[in-house]
């Protein structure tokens, strides 16, 4: 690990794939996500890496396609509306089975929407990035060295699954800065033999597609794809708990909101009720098994979001009605404030303490 | 007895999908012969485009990727970035280059992207059926120009290599023809420095490659080249648009 | 002595090899269709073939090869 830097959570993402092996940065300036890009540019040609602004969104997202082909770690970077831009692309890329880093600094939607913190991408990023059966790995770090450490992550089972990675930040997180420390670039890669990379008349001819005529074999495809994601499920999933085994009500809350929400359970705990976090780290897959586990001793979850609910699906098919789930969320920018939801909590246990 | 003429080892042994007298077929023995000429098999990528030619993945021996509609440019540029010394092509048709990629198709070009650009005009969008094609010629009919394109309702054609030829990034850009044998050799020859020029380092090459679809236009293969060299080679010059392969430095 | 040799399983029966062979000695077989369905082109006059390759050139289809 290296010595611990004061940066700023865009800054330190990009510093992060830098050292995680990503030479190839493909982006398309928008807010709150530049500073990502703003780093890359500067970085990428002293050590002979590869920053393009592309022409848009749907270019950089292509270019990420055709370099992931190559077999490189490859990287684009961007903020919701170009996320939605990007959809197009990423569907090829899980149907290609080609591993690669997508960011989405998220801010408040729908259509332009704002370019304050928001979270209302969730059901994008695990539900909708593109047309067709498929998934992406998707992480909501909650702190800047959280964000560091994700990148590598990301990189790894992105490589492991052979499908898309996406790091869902957001505009707090990005802007904020706090100490990170970095661990050792990574210099050693796991074999491609998959990868386009020019066969050399050593090999016969790889190609990279997402095309199957046949339906059998399109479904035979799909399903093979979903066993992989089968076993992304059961391994993967991840999350952080604060003071749950003995809680009553445990808080659903990630990325930026699951620091108001920590705040809160003390708050809570303070006053004589026994809150707790529950903070999923991997959004896809959804930490159902933790949830579950808190099941027999809970009164109730509440999903903390900055959004108008979207999370609260996946925690409430998780439950499937053993006990209440309910939400508390801003949106359009909006940050909640502990004490709003300090009052949440205060409301399903039955009144003031 | 020696061989005079066979099929290139680029290509694979599987039967085409091509309609019978497609041009494709020529177009890819054209793409194939020149990187084995060139010993560049090896260390090609050629990027399939969505369109008729969509399965060209199948066709050519080389490393292959398959684009979303119009983004052959982009996914060659992400390639040749990451393999600065592969020899990265797209072979695309007139929808997917001018209509759907036009963005992609002019800003690889304008970045002088060190591709090569095989572009097929049959000015016809051929695997959806016969639509109007952005290349489709004033007057002509097909399936959404029943009464043949009007271009006050539906606009003038896109001329690629014209348009393209003003960018600074363009090291050669050239049209050329496979509706005789004697332009089967010009085609030939201008795909082959449009590679040499990307080998080179040179900068953004393009052949535009006026190409026939004797089905969607309701012709036989014969007819179709007649009605090539009739209403197409008018409306689209056959040519040299831009070559700047004899600076050194090529377009930089 | 040259010969144009044509993969009939190939042939999509297209006749471009025939509309430019300057001996006029190919053709569309008239009573014969391949496993696709296509009247392959056939030679008609071997002795006649001057290996000018123009057929191989123009096949989409990469059935002729052209032996000198």
């Amino acid at each position: 690990m290296s010595e611990r830097v004061l940066m700023k959570g865009n800054e330190a993402m990009a510093e992060a794939a830098i050292r995680a092996g990503c030479r190839h940065f493909f982006g398309y300036p928008i807010t709150p996500q530049t500073e990502v890009a703003a780093y890359m540019s500067k970085k990428m040609p002293k050590i002979g890496g590869t920053y393009l602004q592309a022409e848009s969104e749907i270019a950089a997202i292509n270019m990420v396609l055709g370099a992931a082909s190559a077999g490189v770690r490859a990287m684009t970077s961007s903020s919701s509306p170009g996320i939605s831009l990007k959809t197009e692309g990423i569907s090829y890329i899980a149907g290609s089975d080609l591993p690669c880093l997508i960011v989405n600094v998220e801010r408040g939607g729908p259509g332009l929407g704002g370019i304050q913190p928001a979270q209302s991408d969730y059901w994008q990023a695990t539900r909708a990035l593109g047309h067709g059966d498929f998934h992406v790995l998707v992480f909501a770090p909650s702190t800047v060295q959280e964000v560091v450490d994700l990148v590598f992550l990301a990189y790894d089972l992105a490589e492991k699954y052979r499908m898309p990675a996406m790091l869902l930040s957001d505009g707090l997180l990005g802007q904020m800065m706090e100490p990170v420390s970095f661990p050792e670039p990574v210099e050693k890669f796991i074999e491609k033999p998959w990868a386009t990379n020019g066969h050399q008349n050593k090999r016969p001819h790889n190609i990279v597609n997402s095309l199957y005529l046949a339906p059998d074999e399109l479904e035979r495809t799909v399903v093979e794809r979903f066993a992989r994601y089968a076993k992304v499920e059961e391994t993967e999933q991840r999350c952080q708990e604060y003071l749950c085994d003995d809680a009553d009500y445990i808080i659903v809350a990630f990325g930026a909101t699951s620091r108001v929400s920590q705040s809160a359970v003390d708050t809570l705990r303070a006053r004589g009720v026994k809150a707790g976090l529950l903070r999923p780290v991997t959004l896809w897959p959804f930490p159902k098994d933790a949830i579950r586990s808190h099941i027999p001793h809970v009164k109730g979850f509440l999903s903390v979001e900055m959004n108008m609910g979207q999370m609260v699906d996946d925690i409430r098919l998780t439950v499937e009605g053993k006990v209440p789930v309910e939400f508390f969320g801003r949106t359009g920018g909006v940050i909640p404030r502990p004490a709003e939801v300090v009052e949440k909590v205060l409301t399903m246990a039955g009144g003031d303490r | 007895m020696a061989m005079v003429y066979e099929k290139s080892k680029m290509l694979t042994d599987a039967p085409l999908h091509y309609c019978p007298g497609c041009t494709h077929g020529i177009i890819h023995k054209l793409v194939a012969e020149s990187l084995e000429e060139l010993e560049a098999g090896g260390r090609a990528v050629g990027v399939a485009p969505v369109g008729c030619s969509v399965m060209a993945y199948n066709y050519f021996s080389c490393d292959m990727v398959e684009a979303p509609h119009g983004r052959a440019p982009a996914i060659a540029t992400g390639l040749k970035r990451a393999l600065p010394d592969g020899v990265i092509f797209t072979y695309q048709g007139d929808g997917d280059l001018a209509a759907i990629g036009t963005a992609e198709t002019v800003h690889a070009a304008t970045r002088g992207e060190n591709i090569t650009v095989i572009f097929v005009n049959n000015a016809i969008y051929g695997m959806t059926g016969g639509q109007m094609a952005p290349t489709t010629l004033p007057g002509q009919v097909t399936q959404t120009t029943p009464y043949g394109r009007d271009v006050t309702k539906a606009g003038f054609p896109v001329r690629v290599c014209e348009m393209l030829s003003t960018l600074s990034g363009v090291a050669y850009a050239e049209r050329v023809s496979v509706d005789t044998v004697p332009n089967i050799r010009k085609a030939k020859a201008a795909i082959k420095k449009a590679f040499e020029t990307q080998i080179a380092g040179k900068g953004f090459s393009i052949v535009e490659v006026l190409s026939t679809c004797p089905t969607n236009w309701g012709l036989t293969p014969v007819e179709a080249l007649q009605w090539l060299r009739d209403n197409m080679i008018p409306y689209y010059p056959l040519g040299v648009y831009q070559d700047r392969t004899a600076n050194e430095k090529g377009v930089f | 002595m040259a010969r144009a040799i044509i993969d009939e399983k190939i042939c999509k029966g297209c006749g471009l090899c025939v509309s430019v062979c300057p001996k006029k000695i190919l053709r569309l077989a008239a009573c014969r269709m391949n496993d696709k369905g296509y009247n392959p082109a056939e030679v008609t006059d071997q002795a006649a073939c001057i290996g000018c390759a123009m057929c191989g050139i123009i096949c989409p289809d990469s059935a002729i090869t052209v032996e000198k």
